[in-house]
């Protein structure tokens, strides 16, 4: 990259100086504050959060697992705590998926790239492997030296136990994402006893690279130049968004504490101790304006908080602002209330659609029916004329059985008068207009259904109604269509 | 190139190109994105070393793991018969009368039978097996030429109807008895008001009784219902394989028919023939055994899926 200086019209004509660039090493200081708190806080929840949720229980009875969250791959299923989804019901998973990317919209729109700084996976996981960087190697100073320094007993040891470290982290993050598809004591038990399936093992050894390769050294990389997600918040930024501002108005010309007291009055408040990039985890100098690179983690508000709390100047030198606010604050104004930041009308308007998807699937699973029937009718022969002239057609019905337990439903004709219907598990003798089925616990049975109806019946619409004889009594119906030869003799 | 630039915010090359007043500034990639570069190369390598890559004149090379599409569908088929050789052994040794009474043996020989079927049956009895008016039967209805319990399908299918140099088919010859003389076309006449009377669809002519209890009610049956011993269809009921009509059936009477099944017990193995039957059977027309085998179900017998 060139640097500002080299600003002259003579560059204008000279090619890139080089066409890759060296990673520059990040190593962040420790810092303490009201932000870098709030980051314990949020990543103390999250991995928590994700580390535990598998192995929370939720009865469900004898047909059903016991795991509160469950993506139950095999037998097509999603368990989450008092909700059971089945493939059918994807929509409610693909709602889920709109909130999950509107919620991203909205708590851009609201709070800037909070995402980024906070909560995000591997701004977390980052924040986790730095804190063991420095358990092991020291802080920011001694981590440069140790990178410098020859390798030697002493830095092979360390590098060792970071390593390791590194490893055990990783691999027990492609551990706990496993435990999500399958029982987690269970899958424990067998991926320890060497029975679980091929792909457990796939899928930690592979969740364990990417998380040591990423949270071990890829890094801020990951954010700069991998994920789409800055690129696509840099076109959904303003002046108006809450952003990590360094108050250029306040702070320039910089100037350390010995120049201020040399010629008071020719320095703005930034003394230039460069405390906000050592503290920063992505290495950016938030002095040079809003960049991708700034996650907006907020640690260096903390730790030139501090610094101007020990110079006796006012805090917020860089401060969660808004560029306007910045200007309003420069030309003496009054800044505007946070809420209104915070709620201006495109905030309200993403929290309306998103809230509005919330109370949709909501609605739609509290309304949903746990039967179901669907009915297909054989084609080919669309009918068939029986020895005594009757009309048959067959049809196979699929009865659902949403509940995680065994159900006994009845399957009638509505319609079609004379008609009589028996299954291919009964003999024809006994054909009546409503048969039993015993179907098991969340369970699709498959049922054929032979309809035959007396000679002469034409061409017809008629329903297949099927009821659970149970005290829910939930029914449900399927049309059908009765095929007839055209009157007359073939 | 020409319009290459020094952008001033960020001190930047562009690389030059403008497109409606953005342009690209040429920061350097990331060192390690060039690494990956290199390593999709070495993986190539090891790849086109490993596995089928470079065509070459009359074939490609064959990759030092040997691996192929088709030993891979080779593999899969052997492992899918060797899932199935359970199902498969227990077909085999049960007696096509306790058939009915395995259920999870019989669903598997359906699904097997529906397979087989697409391949061995649909050209005469078609995707359906709904048959063809004037030449194949219908196979769903609940009528048999020959007997529709578990056996006789199987036996049908075994051996055929009227296959030729097949000592074990099932055999008989209708007379044609207009076209060789045996009655004068009145007297057809009458046999088909008689035989349409059985079924209500002519009034009864006294004379045509009278010759049909003569000439037909041998095969037939005094009363029209058929034998199947002889594959004799049942004149009284709805389902006519040549057709109902007078015209129809004066023809039958005249020059008599002769449906002829291939005898597929040479060509598929006992196996399959028994799923096709239990196939045949399912589609809603199988008749139950007179004396219905009540055996239990032999151990050692689960479902799955059957298909050749």
């Amino acid at each position: 990259m060139l640097n500002l200086d080299a600003r002259t019209p003579a560059s204008r004509v000279a090619g890139p100086e080089k066409l890759y660039e060296k990673r520059k090493p990040v190593y962040p200081q420790k810092i303490d504050g009201r932000f870098r708190r709030f980051k314990w806080l949020v990543m103390a929840v999250t991995l928590a959060i994700y580390y535990g949720t598998p192995w929370l229980r939720w009865d469900r009875g004898p047909y059903a697992p016991d795991q509160a969250v469950l993506i139950d791959l095999a037998h097509r299923r999603f368990y989450m705590f008092g909700i059971e989804i089945w493939p059918h019901e994807f929509y409610f998973v693909a709602g889920l998926l709109i909130m999950a990317g509107l919620g991203l919209f909205l708590v851009t729109s609201a709070v800037g790239r909070a995402w980024c700084g906070y909560s995000c996976p591997q701004t977390v996981w980052t924040d986790l492997f730095q804190h063991v960087d420095r358990l092991v190697d020291g802080d920011r100073n001694a981590q440069a030296r140790l990178a410098k320094a020859p390798w030697g007993p002493g830095k092979i040891g360390k590098r060792a136990l970071k390593y390791a470290i590194y490893l055990a982290i990783s691999f027990w993050t492609g551990g706990a994402w496993i435990m999500y598809f399958a029982d987690a004591p269970s899958l424990t038990h067998d991926f320890w006893t060497g029975q679980a399936p091929l792909v457990a093992y796939a899928t930690v050894a592979l969740l364990t690279g990417t998380t040591f390769l990423l949270g071990g050294f890829a890094r801020e990389q990951v954010c700069i130049y991998m994920c789409p997600w800055p690129r696509i918040q840099s076109a959904m930024l303003d002046e108006k968004s809450l952003i990590v501002t360094y108050k250029d108005w306040r702070g320039e010309p910089r100037g350390s504490l010995k120049s201020a007291a040399r010629s008071p009055g020719a320095f703005g408040d930034c003394i230039d101790c460069n405390q906000c990039v050592a503290v920063c985890p992505t290495g950016y100098d938030i002095r040079k304006g809003p960049d991708i690179a700034c996650i907006t983690c907020a640690l260096c508000i903390d730790a030139c908080d501090r610094v101007m709390t020990q110079v006796g100047r006012p805090r917020g030198l860089i401060d969660y602002a808004t560029l306007e606010d910045c200007q309003r604050e420069a030309a003496g104004e009054q800044p505007r209330p946070v809420w209104k930041t915070v709620l201006h009308p495109r905030t309200v308007i993403y929290f309306a659609v998103w809230g509005g998807i919330g109370l949709g699937l909501l609605f739609a699973l509290g309304v949903r029916n746990h039967t179901d029937i669907t009915v297909a009718q054989d084609r080919n022969p669309p009918f068939m004329l029986m020895s005594d002239g009757s009309v048959r057609n067959s049809y196979t019905l699929k009865l659902r059985n949403m509940e995680s337990r065994p159900r006994r439903m009845e399957v009638s004709l509505e319609g079609l008068p004379g008609a009589v219907m028996w299954t291919d598990q009964m003999s024809r003798e006994d054909a009546a207009r409503a048969v039993l089925r015993d179907v098991p616990a969340d369970e699709i049975d498959t049922m054929r259904a032979y309809v035959v109806a007396p000679a002469g019946t034409a061409q017809q619409e008629f329903v297949f109604r099927l009821r659970s004889l149970d005290e829910q009594g939930e029914n449900d119906s399927g049309e059908a269509r009765f095929a007839a030869p055209e009157g007359g003799e073939e | 190139m020409a319009n290459r630039r020094v952008d001033e915010p960020t001190g930047t090359e562009t690389v030059g190109h403008e497109w409606d007043g953005i342009e690209e500034l040429d920061n350097p990639l990331p060192r390690w994105w060039l690494w990956t570069f290199y390593a999709s190369i070495v993986f190539a390598i090891g790849y086109c070393i490993a596995y089928p890559a470079w065509p070459l004149l009359t074939r490609g090379t064959e990759g030092v793991l040997g691996w192929s599409s088709r030993g891979e569908l080779a593999k899969e088929i052997a492992a899918e018969d060797a899932r199935r050789a359970r199902t498969v052994a227990a077909l085999a040794d049960i007696p096509i009368e306790d058939l009915q009474g395995n259920e999870p043996l019989m669903r598997a020989a359906v699904a097997g039978g529906r397979a087989a079927f697409k391949v061995n049956c649909v050209q005469c009895h078609g995707a359906g097996a709904a048959g063809v008016q004037g030449l194949y039967p219908n196979l769903n209805d609940d009528d048999w030429l020959w007997g529709g319990d578990l056996a006789a399908i199987q036996q049908t299918i075994t051996d055929g109807i009227r296959q030729p140099d097949h000592q074990a088919t099932r055999f008989s010859q209708m007379p044609a008895f207009g076209r060789d003389g045996i009655l004068t076309p009145a007297e057809v006449s009458a046999v088909v008001s008689h035989v349409l009377s059985l079924s209500g669809k002519a009034k009864d002519d006294p004379a045509g009784a009278r010759l049909f209890a003569d000439n037909c009610a041998v095969c037939h049956g005094p009363q029209g219902k058929g034998m199947r011993e002889f594959g004799a269809p049942n004149l009284t009921d709805a389902i006519w394989l040549y057709g109902g009509s007078r015209a129809q059936v004066t023809e039958t009477v005249t020059n008599a028919r002769f449906g002829v099944m291939p005898a597929w017990g040479g060509r598929l193995d006992p196996v399959t023939i028994k799923m096709l039957a239990a196939y045949v059977h399912s589609l809603g027309g199988g008749e139950d055994f007179a004396t219905p085998a009540a055996a239990p179900a032999p151990p050692g017998t689960e479902a799955a899926d059957a298909q050749p």
